[in-house]
């Protein structure tokens, strides 16, 4: 076992178990993702064809909007017991760590989205054979929204109130992964090939892994220069 | 002249459009160069004092 | 070559030089404007689909390329100011910034108003405008990161930072929307991408881009020099410069 991969795996159960601790705060942003999707038909009418058509984007805006509220998690606590600079003096390299960071946020919350999507699918009446694109391209994209979403959060980090300013500088960000898992979902609800999106969104998750802890590693040794 | 001014019938259209962008644009060098001269008045304050 | 970059990135010398520049290229903006304007709203024969709205390209488009140079200019002053640790790259990032939103926010507007006597309504979600939408968010996101954060020092870094992932998510972006409008809109053509353009539509549409460089250009000196005062208030040369006038 090499040195880096040790320091990973490390930080990341850290992660975890301080995660797991406080179990009731981890399973905010799977109630907030069921909450917002409850919304809707409130809002729009039970029609269900109607909701049927909104489904796919309902559940994609929804899953990033609970990814956005939950990034805060990533390095502000860390920052405000000394824990953050503490990783930045270490002998591994920062984006190593910060994948590890992401990797945990991942388990934390991406993962529990992608796992209670289909519940969200029957609420708004998805088609069946959609589903499977639904969770394929989920477990695809929302790595891709912690990745981007941790850039946004250690360019912040130092900021007492940077929870909107987050939303500004990421939201811009997700649009693509918006775009191709959305419309992936869409054209299978219709029978359509998705081979195309879920190409994209994995070529998307290729990109974010590899540049985007490099970026968020540079953003924290800005804001914590 | 009134054709002109008449744009085709498009008339709020056009000017509408130049006008927004007169707009923006001038208000956009006004504001520069007025914060140009106000950190000017300040430092000419701040030295004198 | 390289010594006339370098002392570029000295506050004092680019202060110097932008004094001497600015005369010249606000006369050389009127002179294309005057020319642009001109062309497009005089010579220019009327289209003969969109009649006389046609001339809104004039601002629109110029105003497009120019939101998309200038975050590109933006991008390259972070690469600068980050791998060179050159402070005056900084400088003129943060100072071009709001420029470049004006000019998208120009873009919105003037296509919104070139739409809806084509459309029928204020706004349509086609590629170009959505894209120009985004961009003005980006925009946004690095004046209020560079606002929200005290020290102008760390400040300065964190928007170059912002600004190189920001243009490495431009193209990405386009693309998606550009697929995702085509998914939508499906055989609707937009008039906003490609028109067939004549020679003598051509040469305003480019006399008005570079009235719009040159406006960006010369505001940009202008805001820079206000930024370097801010910056460097505690500096020996703008002490003497302001000591001597």
């Amino acid at each position: 076992m090499t040195a880096s991969w040790a320091a990973f795996l490390v930080v990341m159960r850290r992660d975890l178990t301080v995660a797991y601790r406080r179990r009731s705060e981890a399973v905010l942003p799977v109630l907030f993702f069921v909450l917002v999707v409850t919304l809707l038909p409130l809002g729009i009418g039970p029609e269900p064809r109607l909701l049927a058509t909104l489904a796919p984007g309902a559940i994609w805006v929804a899953a990033l909007l609970a990814t956005l509220l939950s990034l805060d998690g990533i390095f502000k606590p860390d920052f405000e017991d000394g824990t953050l600079e503490q990783l930045m003096l270490a002998a591994q390299p920062l984006a190593l760590l910060v994948s590890a960071k992401v990797t945990a946020h991942w388990l934390i919350t991406g993962l529990p989205l992608t796992i209670s999507a289909p519940i969200l699918a029957l609420l708004m009446g998805l088609p069946a054979d959609a589903l499977d694109t639904l969770l394929l391209c989920l477990l695809l994209g929302t790595p891709v929204l912690s990745l981007i979403g941790a850039i946004g959060v250690a360019l912040t980090v130092g900021l007492r109130r940077g929870g909107m300013l987050v939303s500004l500088l990421v939201l811009p960000l997700y649009v693509p992964v918006l775009i191709f898992g959305a419309g992936a979902v869409d054209a299978a609800a219709m029978g359509s090939p998705v081979a195309a999106q879920v190409s994209i969104l994995a070529a998307l998750l290729a990109l974010a892994a590899t540049l985007a802890p490099l970026a968020a590693a540079g953003a924290l040794r800005v804001s914590l220069s | 002249m009134t054709e002109f001014l008449a744009m085709g019938g498009y008339a709020a259209y056009v000017w509408g459009a130049y006008g927004f962008t007169t707009l923006v644009l001038v208000w956009t060098a006004v504001a520069a160069s007025s914060r140009h001269r106000a950190e000017l008045r300040r430092l000419n304050r701040s030295l004198r004092a | 070559m390289w010594q006339w970059f370098h002392r570029l990135g000295s506050p004092p010398a680019f202060y110097r030089l932008s004094e001497t520049l600015l005369p010249w290229l606000w006369a050389v903006f009127a002179l294309a404007l005057g020319y642009g304007l001109y062309g497009g709203l005089v010579l220019a024969p009327t289209d003969y689909q969109q009649g006389d709205s046609f001339r809104i390209i004039y601002v629109h488009v110029p105003a497009a390329w120019m939101s998309l140079f200038v975050y590109v200019l933006m991008a390259v002053c972070g690469a600068i100011a980050l791998v060179w640790r050159m402070k005056m790259a900084e400088v003129v990032l943060i100072a071009a910034a709001p420029i470049g939103a004006a000019y998208t926010l120009i873009a919105l507007v003037t296509g919104s108003l070139w739409g809806k006597p084509m459309w029928g309504t204020w706004w349509v979600w086609d590629a170009r405008l959505t894209s120009e939408l985004i961009l003005l968010f980006l925009y946004l996101g690095i004046i209020g990161l560079h606002g929200a954060i005290e020290d102008r020092a760390v400040a300065g870094r964190a928007v170059a930072v912002l600004a190189l992932v920001g243009v490495v998510n431009v193209p990405i972006i386009h693309y998606s929307v550009e697929w995702w409008s085509t998914l939508h809109q499906g055989a609707t053509v937009t008039k906003f991408d490609k028109p067939s353009i004549h020679i003598d539509m051509l040469i305003p549409l480019l006399a008005m881009a570079l009235a719009f460089k040159l406006y960006f250009f010369s505001v940009l000196l202008v805001r820079v020099r206000a930024e370097l005062l801010t910056r460097e208030s505690g500096s020996r040369w703008v002490k003497s410069m302001l000591g001597s006038a």
